[in-house]
């Protein structure tokens, strides 16, 4: 599903990816972990095509594709999620608003006819229920004045809405209390198949409980440096990533 | 964060993909160019007006030549050659028109152009029911079709051009007209007063209620013709009346100037409902073109109780100087100013409003929301004046401008007068970016730049837009869209 080979990537003058290569198919999730600073959400933004990560070399493959010509709404609609590891404050635009407007978007783009209001308000109401949001935050503002595990909780209700095929998810887990961590789990849970993929990124183990990932990845300074199945998280909680640097 | 260069640079382009660029072919029956006063002379005698009315507008004209052109705006364009406008033209009138049916045809096809709403087309092409809007249609200077009369009639609600007005209720033009903009107002106003040519004139009788929204579509054609609508309308005591307005014209090298003058009065307990949607061509990316928009629009609240809110998307004109005013006479009365205005390109919009406060208990409430994108300026300028006795009177100003790109500009020059002890006066104005994030944001869940942009503006101008009539606001969030096309790259 995604190939990313070689790629090189800089944030203004600065080089932050030196030369990632993942693999991911159809039908895997896959965690990153690694140290502050390392890359991981500018991978995550190289990905979804957010300006000013420029690509210096290297080549990304989705779905066969080449995804680095695609523009940021289109690699969208051709189902790639991010959840924001900071989600961002549109104000005076009601999530409902936001939500179906995207929503129909999407539609447009893959060809598929729009929704109406009442068809969208049933969908809508059917992932809030699922994911134990109460209905009057579509009313707010998307983001404005959410707390931040509420903010974390509106990612997790946008791609429960979108269903894309590869989820990005960036810390989606850090700031929601225990209880909501497990409902955000099952949101993405319920939307595995052998059909999709996830690429996680997060610092805690403890959302691998919920999410088990089939491989987990260790990135530092721009590169993957370790490789591993879901052992490899606990052995990094155990240790810390100076052990792994160290050996 | 800072936007992309591309962003700035296609900003430019906003222009080309302007829909109303087009010029129909009407013949014009037009007056000399240049202004005299022969000019207001043959002006008031093509309307076979009253004494009375030539005599004020030749009062105003004299005043006129007394007056220097003010230029304490923020806005800069070349001088204007007052003496190279034609101050009167019409489309030709064969007889007068007995139905819609004998329009002409052309002027039907303008107004499919224009995008008026289907129904209202229906209207003006005279088809029977289906339909509450009543239009009188403003084309060049000349009324040339007016409904629902006598719908209206039946309610004793008199909607009609000005000059029908002059003719069929003298007594209430003379009495009203001047009275809460005198001739000797301001340089436009009065050049107005001189030689104003149409607008609309609206009374709302003692108790009624207008049984549907007054709409008046302005147009500008006939090459370089300024227009000067005066429009009048009176609502007396626990009257209400809902009134919109909204404009494009075709595009032209020549700047045309328009200065029109709107004068409203609210009697005791009586409201009036005033929304504008303002998208005449605003000139190419160069600055080439475009309406000079220099208009005096002003409400006075006469009675207890009276209500006025002037509601505004301003997204046209190369240059808008428009400050619609409340003067809050009557105790307990309320001035609102809700306001969008939109500068992108070489656009300059120096706007905003003026609350006068006279009477005791009298209340305002101003939100205006500026969008300047490209190399435009845009200005909100506002008066809050309290006077002393505007005991307990109360103002809140709420003023926001949004920045798209970083070669425009933003500035609010808050005027305030408190003469009086017990009024409180608040003042409240932000500077925001759209910023990249934001954009990116939602580019993320699949909405195209530019779609990005116009939700993300959208939500800014919220507030405003929730005050607009809703068959209005859905045409004004629209144009917000096609006004910032070409602001993102
Ligand atoms: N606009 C920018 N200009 C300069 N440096 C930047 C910019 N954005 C990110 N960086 C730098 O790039 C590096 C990688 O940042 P990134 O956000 O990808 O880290 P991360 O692995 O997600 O860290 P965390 O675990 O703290 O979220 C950091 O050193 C950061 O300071
Ligand atoms: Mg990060």
């Amino acid at each position: 599903m995604l190939e990313i080979k070689n790629l090189h990537a800089t944030v203004g003058d600065k080089e932050i990816l030196k030369g990632i290569n993942l693999s991911i198919k159809a039908g895997e999730i896959h965690a990153i972990m690694g140290p502050n600073g390392a890359g991981k959400s500018t991978l995550s933004y190289v990905l979804a095509g957010r300006d000013g990560y420029e690509v210096t070399s290297g080549e990304v493959l989705y779905k066969g594709e080449d995804l680095l010509a695609l523009s940021p709404d289109e690699r969208a609609s051709k189902g790639i999620f991010l959840a924001f590891q900071y989600p961002v404050e549109i104000p005076g635009v009601a999530s409902a608003t936001f939500l179906k407007t995207a929503y129909n978007a999407q539609r447009k783009y893959r060809g598929e006819p729009e929704v109406d209001a009442m068809e969208f308000l049933k969908l809508i109401r059917e992932k809030t229920k699922e994911l134990d949001i109460k209905d009057d935050m579509l009313k707010r503002a998307v983001n404005v004045g959410f707390s931040g595990g509420e903010k974390k909780r509106n990612e997790v209700l946008q791609m429960a809405l979108l269903e894309p095929d590869l989820m990005l998810l960036d810390e989606t887990d850090s700031g929601l209390d225990i209880d909501a961590l497990k409902i955000a789990a099952d949101g993405v849970n319920r939307l595995r198949s052998p059909e999709r993929a996830g690429l996680i990124i997060t610092h805690y183990q403890r959302l691998l409980d919920y999410i088990v990932p089939d491989f987990v990845h260790v990135l530092a300074d721009g590169k993957i440096v370790k490789s591993g199945d879901k052992s490899l998280a606990l052995e990094l909680e155990e240790k810390g990533y100076a052990a792994l640097s160290a050996a | 964060m800072a936007i992309r260069q591309e962003t700035v640079e296609q900003v430019a382009s906003v222009s080309d993909k302007y829909k109303y660029g087009f010029i129909s072919d009407i013949e014009a029956d037009t007056a000399p160019i240049g202004l005299s006063e022969d000019i207001v002379r043959f002006i008031s005698a093509k309307k076979e007006e009253p004494e009375w009315l030539l005599e004020w507008r030749l009062k105003a004209y004299r005043h006129w030549l007394t007056m220097e052109e003010p230029e304490w705006a923020n806005v800069h364009y070349p001088k204007i050659d007052f003496q190279d406008i034609y101050y009167y033209s019409a489309p030709k009138q064969k007889e007068k028109l007995k139905s819609l049916d004998e329009v002409d045809p052309e002027l039907l096809e303008v107004y499919k152009k224009l995008g008026i709403p289907l129904k209202e087309q229906e209207v003006l092409a005279g088809v029977e029911g289906a339909h509450n809007v009543a239009v009188d249609a403003v084309f060049d200077s000349v009324s040339v079709a007016t409904t629902f009369r006598e719908r209206l009639e039946k309610e004793g609600v008199i909607f009609c051009p000005i000059s029908e007005a002059v003719r069929d209720h003298p007594e209430l033009v003379q009495k009203y007209i001047g009275s809460v903009v005198p001739y000797t107002d301001n340089y436009y106003a009065t050049l107005n007063s001189a030689v104003f040519t149409d607008g609309s004139f609206c009374y709302i009788p003692k108790g009624v209620r207008c049984p549907m929204e007054l709409s008046t579509y302005f147009r500008i054609n006939a090459a370089q013709t300024g227009q000067f609508e005066r429009t009048l309308i009176i609502a007396e005591e626990g009257s209400y009346v809902s009134y919109l307005e909204g404009c494009t014209a075709p595009m032209r090298d020549e700047n045309q100037l328009h200065a029109a003058v709107v004068e409203l009065i609210i009697m005791k307990d009586a409201e009036i409902k005033y929304s504008t949607v303002q998208n005449w061509y605003p000139g190419d990316e160069n600055g080439v073109g475009g309406i000079y928009n220099f208009v005096t629009k002003r409400a006075a609240c006469r009675g207890e109780n009276a209500k006025v809110s002037w509601t505004q998307v301003e997204t046209g004109s190369a240059i808008t100087w428009k400050y619609p005013s409340c003067i809050l006479q009557g105790d307990n009365s309320v001035g609102e100013f809700y306001s969008i205005a939109i500068a992108n390109n070489m656009q300059q919009a120096d706007t905003g409003t003026k609350m006068i406060h006279l009477g005791k208990n009298t209340s305002s409430t101003i939100i205006s929301k500026g969008i300047s994108a490209g190399k435009a300026q845009n200005t909100y300028r506002g008066l809050v004046r309290m006077g002393r006795k505007a005991e307990n009177a109360r103002n809140h100003t709420v003023c926001d401008s949004l920045l798209i790109g970083d070669k425009c500009g933003a500035h609010t020059v808050p005027y305030i007068e408190n003469q009086s002890r017990t009024a409180t006066v608040e003042h409240e104005a932000t500077t925001s970016k759209v910023s990249e994030e934001q954009l990116f944001y939602c580019q993320q869940r699949g909405l195209s730049e530019e779609e990005s942009m116009a939700l993300i503006v959208n939500g800014f101008c919220k507030e405003v837009l929730q005050k607009l009539p809703m068959e209005f606001a859905v045409e004004a969030q629209k144009l917000v869209g096609i006004s910032l096309e070409g602001s993102v790259g």
